[in-house]
């Protein structure tokens, strides 16, 4: 296949499937327990420099626990897929954590506005950007799941979307109608919040699933946080429910909340009062300072990050907007 | 006749186009409540999807994001990215709502950047998320936004997502499914669809209370005229009731 034309955008990740399948062929498939804590798992797994995907939909199911520290252990040099990246995309910035990042939605929080930190982050010429679209990055982790090097798509072209991406155009072999091909995208790190995990790393979730099916497997290392654990046993007594298995999985940490002050489906509705308070403090540098420093940098983990912000009480409250028991603006 | 703003205008004007049994991608905000108008008015049966993974939901209340939730609630599914997406692709989504921050005479819409420099632009915007996709597979795209002469520009800095690219056949030629474009765009003056051989905007309806001058002097490039311009019809009271007592009573799209 010729390639007619092609996009300027860097491609940060490898696309080659050998070099991936080699990595894992050498990946653990023992049933052994990876309990572990939000503090050891990021030391551990998020090395400066490494390219990481993040589950979830910006505010909803994020691992907002997992984003705080990487921000409390001051990575730097991230790459960043911005899949959909809303506030999980505003933490990351608030600590300047990347450098790099693949663009399809950034520095926005839907409704709720733009993020004036990362807005002003991404204008500054401090990240390198590459231009995608959600589907786009989507099928860039269905690529790399399927160990092949790329995916076509029938979008992208004729756009500057397509000319500030890595895509490339070609003629399709079959029927020659024009095609453009976008690489795979093998993460260095994913990193996924569930509902319910088992010790080894055996996935269920609720609601809608995103991209997690496959940036888990896509992924070479990932942290998985649960709201809760269950037992092996349960596992395996409805396997249909489990959608990432052990062997994707490096570390699982219990982390009730996780996704605070995130949405997660069927447990809590967003902290939306929080979210305006930091979209508001972002204005002013000396405010977001503080506001950080109180939030992020001062906690020792998400549970003081929780209390800070109304703790059980605020928690119980939006549980009862998830169920409309009250409205979600109220 | 009812007192009414022209977001409810709007929403309404969107909500009409909307016929029973058809299936529309929907963002949050008012394209969303264009969607829930239209199932509660006059399409029971339309198939709302949310790309995030959200299938045929019956939304209890305006949903803060497109994976919020709401966008499941008594849903038929609850699906992901690829699959939404992938609905689209296979030609089985009928309408989306876009926006942006410029709009040209050809549909082509910019929510990636004002100025010249990618890497250090003047001005950042969110970028494409589902936009490009949605304009590129669902069968008509259809725009709500306030008009005026710097968003309706000549020439987008940027274009994120496609309309009619060039004009023409420059669409067809360039490998985009065949047949999917820009519909109608929907103003708080007007709405427009594109002129069938050069695929330009031009004008159908004008909106109570402006003129045809209105329109071309909110506009930043010449608008063609359909050969019989209609005075668009105002909200009724049934829609107006619906909208703010079922869909928005917290005035959330409808009052700014």
């Amino acid at each position: 296949m010729d390639v007619i034309e092609q996009g300027v955008g860097r491609i940060f990740t490898d696309p080659d499937a050998d070099k991936a399948r080699e990595f894992f062929r050498h990946k653990s498939r023992a049933l052994v327990s990876k309990l572990t804590t939000v503090k050891d798992a990021v030391a551990k797994y998020v090395q400066d420099g490494d390219y990481v995907s993040i589950g979830g939909f910006g505010v909803n199911r994020i691992p907002a626990a997992v984003l705080h520290e990487i921000v409390r252990q001051g990575k730097k040099n991230l790459g960043l897929a911005g899949h959909t990246a809303t506030h999980d995309f505003e933490i990351l910035s608030a600590g300047k954590c990347f450098n790099r990042c693949d663009a399809a939605y950034i520095i926005g929080l839907e409704a709720r506005g733009l993020s004036p930190n990362a807005r002003q982050y991404m204008e500054s010429g401090e990240v390198e950007v590459s231009e995608w679209t959600n589907y786009t990055l989507a099928v860039r982790y269905k690529a790399a799941c399927a160990g092949v090097s790329f995916h076509p798509i029938r979008n992208m072209m004729g756009t500057d979307t397509f000319k500030y991406s890595g895509a490339v155009k070609v003629k399709c072999p079959f029927t020659g109608t024009n095609y453009a091909l976008v690489p795979a995208l093998y993460s260095d790190v994913g990193l996924i919040h569930v509902h319910e995990a088992d010790v080894y790393g055996n996935c269920r979730t609720k609601g809608i699933l995103m991209s997690d099916y496959d940036i888990a497997r896509s992924s070479k290392k990932v942290i998985v946080t649960c709201e809760r654990l269950i037992t092996n046993d349960e596992i395996r007594r409805d396997p249909t429910s489990t959608f990432i298995p052990y062997w994707c999985v490096d570390a699982v940490i219990e982390q009730p909340f996780g996704s605070y002050p995130g949405n997660m489906y069927g447990e809590y509705f967003s902290d939306e009062e929080h979210l305006r308070e930091w979209l508001k403090v972002e204005k002013d540098p000396e405010e977001f300072k503080a506001f950080l420093d109180k939030n992020i940098y001062s906690c020792k983990d998400h549970y003081e990050y929780i209390e800070k912000n109304g703790g059980m009480h605020k928690m119980l409250k939006l549980r009862q907007k998830e169920w409309l028991m009250i409205g979600a603006r109220e | 006749m009812a007192n009414y703003n022209t977001m409810e205008l709007m929403i309404c004007t969107a909500a009409r186009e909307l016929e029973d049994g058809a299936s529309v991608g929907v963002g949050t905000g008012a394209p969303c409540a264009a969607a829930m108008l239209a199932q509660k008015a006059h399409s029971p049966n339309l198939v709302i999807l949310f790309e995030a993974g959200g299938a045929a939901p019956l939304i209890p209340e305006m949903p803060i994001s497109v994976g919020d939730s709401r966008t499941t609630w008594k849903a038929l599914m609850a699906s992901s990215m690829a699959e939404i997406m992938e609905t689209a692709c296979r030609g089985m989504l009928d309408y989306t709502f876009l926006g942006g921050a410029q709009i040209d005479m050809y549909g082509n819409l910019n929510s990636t950047r004002i100025g010249a420099d990618h890497q250090k632009p003047k001005v950042r915007f969110p970028g494409s998320g589902g936009a490009n996709d949605f304009a590129s597979f669902c069968w008509r795209m259809m725009v709500m936004t306030p008009q005026d002469p710097k968003r309706f520009t000549e020439k987008c800095s940027y274009i994120t997502t496609p309309g009619w690219l060039e004009g023409g056949d420059s669409r067809a030629k360039s490998g985009l499914p065949l047949g999917a474009g820009p519909y109608k765009i929907i103003t708080n003056m007007a709405v427009m669809d594109f002129e069938p051989e050069s695929k330009r905007m031009r004008i159908i309806a004008i909106n109570p209370g402006y003129s045809e001058k209105d329109v071309q002097d909110n506009c930043g490039f010449e608008l063609l005229k359909a050969p019989k311009i209609v005075e668009n019809a105002p909200p009724t009271e049934e829609e107006l009731s619906i909208l703010r007592d079922q869909i928005d009573p917290y005035r959330y799209v409808i009052g700014r």
